[in-house]
């Protein structure tokens, strides 16, 4: 029953959070700061993990093709299908819950600690939409450019490697890489990302939101948000792959 | 004036704040005072709606605080300055930001005229110059001074004070209980601290309402409290052993 007691006090706080905002001027303002917090400064681990990971799918499947019967260019198609269809759009927004997610539960979860919170609903604001919703707002709005970002990146990187390592020449990987390309594949991605997007920040927050007691609630409520958000990463998964998919 | 009319609150099992009933005058220090879980912090949370009442009725100047919608509430938490135990600041905001935060999310007020009063704010709080520096970077009795300039900003006509003076070495508490009994004086608002320091208490209570056992147990003044024939007023007043010698030199 627990269960229904979570969720029912999750879409309390989504409906609480969605209220229109106080200040617009001051919501755009944290807005651009949290788009700066939660996208900006994480262009570099998914830039790195985006290159090292489209080199390692090219290597691999170049490692598979032993038989004369399948053609190169298929290295090309496997990194840009793995990359477009799964690894950019749900394995970075899995590490990002590790990252950004805990980030949001432990601020906001001693925010509540050190009554911060309790600060802002007695001065009249609506701390949730205060404090969540610029977030959720700037993770739908960058974490697109940065799946995009990590889905070039990864393409190219398997290009570099390819030519570098000398498995697979550079004209058979761009042969791969435009073999049967559907754009619809891309908009899937970034539907998934943008759904992924707001679940990371929600979850997190809901966690932060509530956190009860000190410190090592603090801690775990962080670590809540983290398996939480990507157990549901996972479940949204599956269930948006069957419904824009098949 | 606010009033608590026969207010309840359980939390499941456990009824904490039992028939409730208190006034706290305007333009005077009301106290809250009473041992660790009597119920005089679940006291405040529900009369600034941080929690909602069982039942009863919680009236500030007449007006029905718990059979108010929320933006009614909100209203009237415009009129509310809450000084907490550990500050409350907001640690990526300055000073300045902080103090004047009250005032950029509902004060209306150009950028000059919001610098003005944070200014006067602080001048009021003596801390001129502090405008620039992190809650990380000023002391406890600062933080405090901060909170209580954040607390005043909105003009308000209500302040409660939760522990003011906790983790404050006595010199400092003194000058925390000064300035808010002055701020009281100053701007005829309604002042309810909760503490169980009963220097603070002698010093700057003029209204003192003693909870034990989740109700109002004794009230009076701070001349009355050291004379009261309260047993358990008694033992929570003079528990300490300056108070003992306090109780010495009395009789």
């Amino acid at each position: 029953m627990q269960i229904f007691f979570h969720i029912g006090r999750f879409f309390l706080l989504m409906r609480t959070t969605f209220r229109r905002p106080e200040k617009w001027k001051l919501f755009f303002r944290l807005m651009v700061t949290e788009i700066d917090k939660i996208g900006v400064q994480s262009v570099g681990i998914v830039a790195l993990l985006s290159l090292f990971m489209g080199a390692v799918i090219c290597l691999q499947t170049a490692a598979q093709i032993e038989s004369g019967w399948i053609p190169l260019y298929t290295v090309g198609f496997t990194v840009r299908q793995t990359m477009i269809l799964e690894f950019a759009p749900t394995i970075i927004p899995v590490i990002m819950a590790g990252k950004v997610g805990s980030n949001i539960a432990s601020e906001i979860g001693t925010m509540r600690i050190t009554e911060q919170i309790d600060a802002l609903d007695i001065m009249g604001v609506n701390s949730a939409g205060y404090l969540i919703l610029p977030k959720i707002v700037a993770a739908v709005i960058i974490f697109p450019f940065l799946i995009i970002g990590s889905m070039f990146l990864g393409v190219t990187a398997g290009a570099i490697i390819g030519e570098l390592a000398n498995v697979i020449p550079l004209a058979d990987y761009e042969v791969g890489i435009q073999y049967d390309f559907n754009t619809f594949q891309v908009a899937y991605a970034l539907i998934k990302t943008t759904v992924f997007a707001f679940i990371i920040v929600s979850v997190s927050a809901y966690h932060g939101y509530h956190t009860k007691g000190g410190a090592l609630e603090v801690g775990h409520s962080s670590t809540q948000a983290v398996v939480y958000s990507i157990v549901l990463i996972m479940v949204t998964n599956l269930l948006l792959t069957q419904l824009l998919l098949t | 004036m606010i009033q608590v009319i026969d207010v309840n609150k359980t939390f499941g099992e456990q009824h904490v704040l039992k028939d409730v009933t208190a006034t706290f005058e305007t333009g005077k220090v009301n106290f809250i005072i009473g041992r660790s879980g009597s119920g005089k912090s679940v006291t405040t949370k529900c009369i600034v709606g941080l929690l909602e009442v069982g039942s009863g009725q919680i009236l500030y100047d007449g007006r029905d605080f718990t059979s108010m919608n929320n933006k009614e509430r909100k209203e009237i938490r415009k009129e509310i300055g809450m000084l907490f135990q550990g500050s409350a600041l907001f640690d990526s905001m300055t000073v300045e930001e902080n103090v004047g935060f009250p005032l950029r999310m509902f004060g209306g007020m150009s950028e000059e005229e919001m610098q003005e009063r944070i200014n006067f704010c602080l001048k009021r709080v003596q801390l001129e110059g502090s405008n620039k520096k992190f809650p990380a970077e000023i002391s406890g009795g600062m933080q405090k001074r901060v909170g209580i300039a954040r607390a005043i900003a909105m003009n308000p006509k209500y302040l409660f004070c939760d522990e003011p003076n906790s983790g404050l070495d006595p010199q400092t508490a003194i000058v925390i209980d000064n300035l808010i009994q002055e701020i009281t004086y100053e701007f005829k608002m309604t002042t309810v601290v909760v503490s169980h320091d009963m220097n603070s208490v002698i010093e700057v209570g003029d209204n003192i309402n003693f909870v034990n056992k989740g109700m109002i147990w004794w009230t009076g003044g701070k001349d009355d409290i050291l004379h009261s024939s309260n047993q358990e007023l008694n033992d929570f007043v003079y528990a300490s052993d300056f108070m003992k010698i306090v109780r010495k030199n009395l009789s």
